[in-house]
């Protein structure tokens, strides 16, 4: 294959395993601190990129996306508050056929405000010509933008559950709920928090790749699945292992173009989904025992 | 001839060996109980010979076929039947239609069958409901036949799980602490219930607390402790073994 | 013999509403009735699963989208070409093939509607027997996914298929001959004739279900649902019996899907859609999950307003609207339905009144 395909690929692989890797962690944090799936994470992404894409019209881009991200995390602290929280009793099958209607309910909101359109958000620096040049590889900036935010969540997320308060409760919520109350946490304060970090890191994720992926209103429910595919794969629960996976099924499904014809490229990651879940649903680096011991 | 027969029965939980090497025999048409302080791994042991968890190693032996590792389902069609410690109803379901369920095993309409309410299935349907009522009748609950055992008194759901197991026309009965949440007077008919049903030709298996129960009812006792055999014997014979007394010191039981 | 109501009500219908319709000059409702008994058809397929079974299905389009795609495709296949070869002239030498002509008045030669029929259905049911088994001994969350996973594949499938006619689907679909002068199709001639086949294969579906609910097998699921353990204590297979219903879901949702494409004309990869598996749960949760009268009734009534654009914009939306409304409001619904329930035996006395899933 010819080099330039291949670093095309490469990239493809990097920018699109980033952002199913951010879903997934968030996938992840919220699986920690509730054990059940959030259905509408890959809203929380398409939220991020579209508020941030009418805002940067009229305001620098910082600000704009800095706004889409507090919005959405507010989306999400609300959406536990007023629906989860009244459902939570109902068990885990409840709460996940109530996520999946506020999936359908924010989709449907965000169409009605924004229309069908494709948008997109203004490269971070430079803009959609600009390149840098890396081993003889040509590559856009936003690249860096990407990796460098994918790997400054992952970082702040490491620090904020080892060292400080509300992380260090959270785990320990996570790890047994009783105990933890028992110890003055509460563990619905927990829930919302881990809500609202979920929403913001997605938001924050959708912006860094809209300049290269572009967004529009229905780009939630894709990611969600590729999202958990993620998340399974590494273990739920398992953040780490979600970055690791997240590049190797970003890598897996661009490179799939080889083999088999585009329309069937969402295939690839979905069967790879379902062979998975039949064949060791613990994820390629989890265990049951392991995800007993799920960190963030 | 012994209905059932363990040897070498061993199962652990990650590192802990919940039953370790227990093997016995239950004589045909007796009341065999097994006892031990709690965690000495009786529910375990049962759920091995019910087929609900696998061995790491040893056989079960059911009226002379080796059942080992076999799902609950092939060992309830083969004659065993049990009730549970936590009651297992179908709260939704009646009575009548929990007890129903225990003649599963003794009848076959499938699915299509009732999808096509096929003339053969109503004489069957038929037979179900009459040898369910049988059961209800010989426990005493007719009059709880029609509601929905959600709403049932504790005792009251105790009876239609045993009758549910009874309609099974099982060749093995086990017991998971039937006696538990009872009080004194109904611990009394439960024990004469016990013997009706072995003498009806059940062979009965009971995992039990109540030391009274046991002793007034049993034929063989075996005595489980940290998942091993220590003991087994009549119930003069365990009473007055060292053992035994040793490893209920500390225990109260009546 | 009261649960047979519902059953019995719709093929009274069947015969009944047309010439309503016709007298009130509302016989255009007509068509959008036909298509609603189809739904319905899928949903309760659903029903018996979810209510019954107690395992959530978010790909219940898929296996629809399954029976229409390939009824309609053996039916509109052109063997013309290999009119020479042993196995179509064997075929019809069995007459199970059909001539006509196409657009053009060139000769035309295809399976006969009924082997494409069984043969989509067959399919449905052998893709369901596959995939049944591992995602069923799926749980919660994981087997929403795999199911959900499974429809879009299907979907992804058709609308990138080119043989399928991609984005666009299949369409010429031949009618459905069922007896000689009885078809189903489109075409307001046949309205009240296909009204009345969609209505009585609805009541018949009613029926089967209604019979298996109260049969051997009905009870055996229905104490699975409340207990796997206890259920399996008791000999009850319930892996082969929860794969049992999986596949008469997947089969209902075949024989809805093929018969609507015939009565259309045309099937494309939007009956396939994620949101049409979730307006199938949907039904589902509001018709009381375990209840199939009021599947039957949410479903009639929800998909003819919807179908009749009383939603305009917000269809989606609705029906995920009802979704959470549902979770948020059920328990205490069915809490209030069942205390005033129970209020009104205390009044007649203790009858025994039967109690129990409403069939």
């Amino acid at each position: 294959m010819r080099g330039q395909l291949f670093l095309q690929y490469l990239f493809s692989g990097l920018i699109y395993g980033s952002i199913y890797a951010v879903v997934a962690i968030g996938f992840n944090i919220i699986y920690n601190a509730t054990g059940i799936i959030n259905f509408a994470q890959g809203e929380f992404v398409m939220l991020g990129s579209m508020i941030a894409s009418a805002l940067s019209g009229r305001m620098p881009l910082a600000l704009a996306i800095a706004a889409a991200v507090v919005l959405t995390t507010a989306a999400g602290v609300a959406v536990e508050r007023l629906f989860l929280r009244r459902v939570a009793r109902g068990g885990v099958l409840k709460m996940i056929v109530t996520t999946i209607g506020l999936s359908i309910v924010i989709r449907e909101a965000a169409l009605m405000a924004w229309g069908e359109g494709v948008r997109t958000l203004p490269f971070f620096s430079g803009n959609e010509v600009s390149s840098l040049t890396l081993l003889g590889a040509h590559f856009s900036p936003q690249i860096l933008w990407i990796v460098g935010i994918t790997a400054l969540i992952v970082a702040g997320l490491t620090l904020f559950f080892r060292l400080t308060m509300a992380g260090k409760a959270m785990r320990g919520c996570s790890a047994n709920r009783e105990g933890a109350s028992l110890c003055g946490i509460d563990p619905r304060r927990m829930v919302t928090l881990a809500f609202g970090m979920s929403a913001g890191i997605g938001a924050l994720g959708g912006c860094v790749v809209a300049p290269l992926t572009q967004t529009h209103y229905a780009i939630g429910a894709g990611l969600a699945i590729k999202g958990f595919t993620v998340a399974a794969f590494g273990g739920l629960g398992n953040s780490v292992a979600a970055v690791f996976a997240g590049l190797l099924i970003g890598m897996l499904e661009s490179f799939s173009i080889i083999l088999v014809p585009e329309a069937y490229k969402d295939v690839v990651t979905i069967c790879v989904l379902l062979i998975l879940l039949f064949a060791k649903p613990s994820g390629l680096f989890g265990s049951k025992a392991a995800s007993s011991l799920k960190e963030y | 001839m012994s209905i059932l027969s363990l040897s070498g029965l061993s199962r652990s939980f990650g590192g802990l060996k919940a039953v370790d090497g227990v093997g016995f025999e239950a004589a045909s048409l007796d009341i065999t109980a097994v006892i031990g302080p709690n965690g000495a791994g009786k529910t375990t042991l049962f759920n091995l010979i019910s087929g609900s968890l696998s061995p790491d190693s040893g056989t079960v032996l059911f009226d002379g076929s080796d059942i080992t590792g076999m799902k609950p389902f092939k060992v309830a069609r083969r004659g065993m039947a049990r009730t549970f410690q936590a009651i297992k109803l179908s709260k939704r379901m009646t009575a009548l239609e929990n007890v129903m369920i225990g003649r599963h095993v003794r009848s076959r309409a499938g699915f299509l069958s009732g999808m096509l309410a096929a003339p053969w299935t109503r004489a069957e349907e038929r037979s179900i409901r009459e040898e369910s009522m049988k059961a209800i009748e010989l426990l005493g609950i007719a009059e709880y036949r029609d509601r929905e055992t959600g709403g049932l008194p504790f005792g009251i759901q105790r009876s239609v799980e045993l009758a549910r197991a009874l309609a099974s026309e099982p060749k093995l009965l086990l017991l998971d602490e039937p006696a538990s949440g009872l009080n004194l007077r109904e611990t009394r008919l439960l024990a004469e219930l016990i013997v009706a049903i072995r003498d009806r030709g059940v062979s009965i298996l009971v995992v039990e607390h109540d030391m009274s129960l046991v002793m007034d009812i049993s034929d063989q006792i075996v005595v489980l402790s940290f998942g091993r055999r220590i003991a087994q014997g009549r119930p003069r014979e365990i009473q007055s073994n060292r053992e035994v007394i040793d490893i209920y010191l500390g225990e109260e039981d009546a | 013999m009261r649960r047979y109501a519902p059953a019995l009500v719709c093929a009274l219908c069947a015969f009944l509403l047309p010439p309503l319709l016709a007298a009130t000059k509302t016989a255009y409702l007509l068509t959008q009735l036909t298509m609603s008994a189809y739904y319905v058809l899928a949903s309760l397929g659903l029903c018996a699963l979810m209510g019954y079974a107690g395992q959530i299905s978010l790909g219940q389009a898929g296996f629809f989208a399954i029976g229409a795609y390939a009824s309609s495709f053996l039916s509109t296949l052109n063997l013309t070409k290999l009119a020479a070869s042993p196995i179509v002239r064997l075929l019809d030498l069995t007459g199970l093939l059909s001539r006509g002509s196409d657009l053009y008045g060139a000769p035309l030669l295809s399976l006969s509607p009924w082997l494409a029929f069984l043969a989509a259905i067959l399919l449905a049911a052998a893709i369901a027997a596959l995939i049944g088994t591992p995602v069923l001994r799926l749980k919660g969350h994981y087997l929403a996914m795999a199911t959900l996973g499974f429809g879009l594949v299907i979907e992804r499938i058709v609308r990138g298929s080119k043989i399928l006619g991609g984005a666009d689907g299949l369409s010429n679909v031949p009618p459905f001959t069922i007896l000689p002068g009885l078809a189903v199709a489109g075409g307001r001639s046949a309205r009240a004739a296909n009204f009345a086949i969609a209505w009585i294969v609805l009541a018949l579906g009613l029926l089967a279900l209604v019979n298996l609910v109260s049969s051997r097998a009905g009870r055996a699921l229905r104490a699975l649902h409340d207990g796997e353990e206890a259920a399996g204590a008791m000999g009850v297979d319930t892996a082969r019996y929860k794969l049992n219903v999986f596949i008469i879901g997947a089969v209902y949702a075949a024989i809805a899907g093929a018969l609507l494409t015939h009565y259309n004309g045309s099937i494309g990869p939007g009956e396939a859609n994620v949101m049409k598996s979730v307006r199938y749960v949907a039904i589902v949760a509001v018709g009381g999950m375990a209840n199939l009268t009021g599947t039957l009734v949410a479903g009639l009534a929800l998909n003819f307003l919807s179908l009749r654009g009383v939603f305009g914009r917000f269809d989606d939306a609705v029906f995920g609207l009802i979704l959470i409304a549902v979770m948020l409001f059920a328990e205490d619904g069915q809490r209030l339905l069942r205390s005033s329930l129970g209020a009104l035996t205390a009044a007649r006395g203790r009858a025994g009144r039967r109690k129990g899933p409403q069939a």
